[in-house]
């Protein structure tokens, strides 16, 4: 009896460890998003669902600790600003495991948010459920969302810019122009980008 | 003796978690610098190489029938500050075996005199560091390696054409047993 409950134990963790995704695997372009409902800094449940008259959501995995989520915090607010009353509202997730990274707690991301003036959910992914699914990997990454009839589909994965450094010598916006896109009902042209960013803390 | 280099890595793990400030670097070893063994390196007469991506290609493209390790990195980056130690300790270990190490810095520009070079100082990186300061980083990511997805840390090692791409954390088993993976 012992042995099959060992045998029931080892099959159920290999089960889950075939959902859990490793790097590289995550949505791909015209992949549908998985809603979740996770904790925001107010202490509110928040999921995609609530957002009723959103026509899509930049998703935006994000943290307090690294340099780089840290210099787009300002262009992630200006994105929320410019994008939400257009249907395109930033749902901000930190994704990182609180124990090997204390600097992101939810005191710390609470504390952060009302030094940026964040006035957008910034969730924490308790058990760190949802950015494998997404595909994550890094601080910070965006996924824009079209809400569809099949569910909210992925149409843009990467960076929010071609340049980390300084916000006023970026060249191209790339998240700004797939929303545009949406928005405009046109294709995006550059549906994916790479950013380099900090691992995401496991 | 081997022991001895493990306590010393684990000390220096130590000194890396504790942030100690750059000011201190009276004791640093003449062995940095090449030109003037008389005279010990300090923050102003260290050359800091920076590259753009076109600059750094080269160096991760040679074709010289060595061992290539290159690792980029960044002095905020945590798993790459807990990492760093064991590839000082494999260019020390395979020096007679024609590896040779490479650090890739990824850190900002203004923190080249503040963060990078105290550190590159304080730790007495034995490796060579090489600054990468190139924003468009969508550009030249997949030209590193098409399965990038940009986090860090991420290491290459190469050997010729043959070459294998890391998004990972190593240890320093790991680290060896692919390295001895291109010796065979």
């Amino acid at each position: 009896m012992k042995t099959i409950k060992t045998l029931a134990a080892v099959l159920a963790i290999i089960c889950l460890s075939a959902f859990t995704n490793g790097p590289g695997d995550g949505y791909d372009i015209g992949d549908i998003a998985t809603d979740f409902s996770l904790e925001n800094i107010d202490g509110k449940m928040v999921s995609l669902k609530d957002f009723k008259k959103a026509k899509g959501f930049i998703v935006v995995f994000t943290c307090n600790t690294c340099p780089y989520a840290v210099a787009y915090e300002d262009r992630i607010v200006e994105l929320n600003k410019k994008y939400a009353s257009k249907g395109y509202p930033v749902i901000a997730i930190m994704p990182n495991n609180t124990e090997v990274k204390p600097g992101d707690s939810m005191e710390e991301m609470k504390k952060r948010a009302s030094a940026k003036g964040f006035d957008f959910p910034y969730l924490m992914d308790k058990g760190q459920k949802i950015y494998p699914q997404y595909g994550a990997t890094k601080t910070p990454h965006v996924y824009v969302l079209e809400k569809t009839k099949r569910g909210n589909e992925v149409k843009y994965i990467g960076a929010i810019d071609d340049n980390y450094q300084d916000a006023s010598a970026v060249k191209t916006k790339y998240v700004e122009n797939a929303v545009n896109s949406l928005l405009a009902g046109d294709a995006i042209k550059e549906t994916k980008t790479r950013a380099i960013g900090c691992s995401i803390k496991v | 003796m081997r022991t001895i280099i493990l306590l010393l890595l684990a000390l220096c793990l130590a000194c890396v978690e504790s942030k100690e400030k750059p000011e201190d670097q009276t004791n640093i070893a003449t062995q940095f610098n090449k030109e003037e063994d008389s005279k010990p390196l300090n923050q102003s007469n260290y050359d800091l190489e920076i590259y753009d991506y076109a600059g750094l290609s080269p160096l991760i493209n040679k074709n010289d029938n060595r061992i290539h390790v290159v690792n980029f990195w960044a002095t905020w980056c945590a798993p790459c500050i807990k990492e760093l130690p064991y590839f000082e300790a494999v260019k020390q270990e395979y020096k007679d075996q024609n590896v040779e190490v490479l650090l890739v810095s990824l850190d900002f520009p203004n923190k080249y005199e503040t963060a990078l070079k105290p550190f590159i100082l304080k730790h007495k990186l034995q490796s060579k560091v090489v600054a990468l300061n190139d924003v468009d980083a969508n550009s030249w990511i997949p030209k590193v390696d098409s399965s990038w997805s940009g986090a860090l840390p991420a290491t290459i090692i190469y050997k010729g054409g043959t070459r294998k791409f890391y998004e990972q954390s190593f240890t320093l088993e790991e680290l060896k047993t692919e390295i001895n993976q291109f010796l065979k």
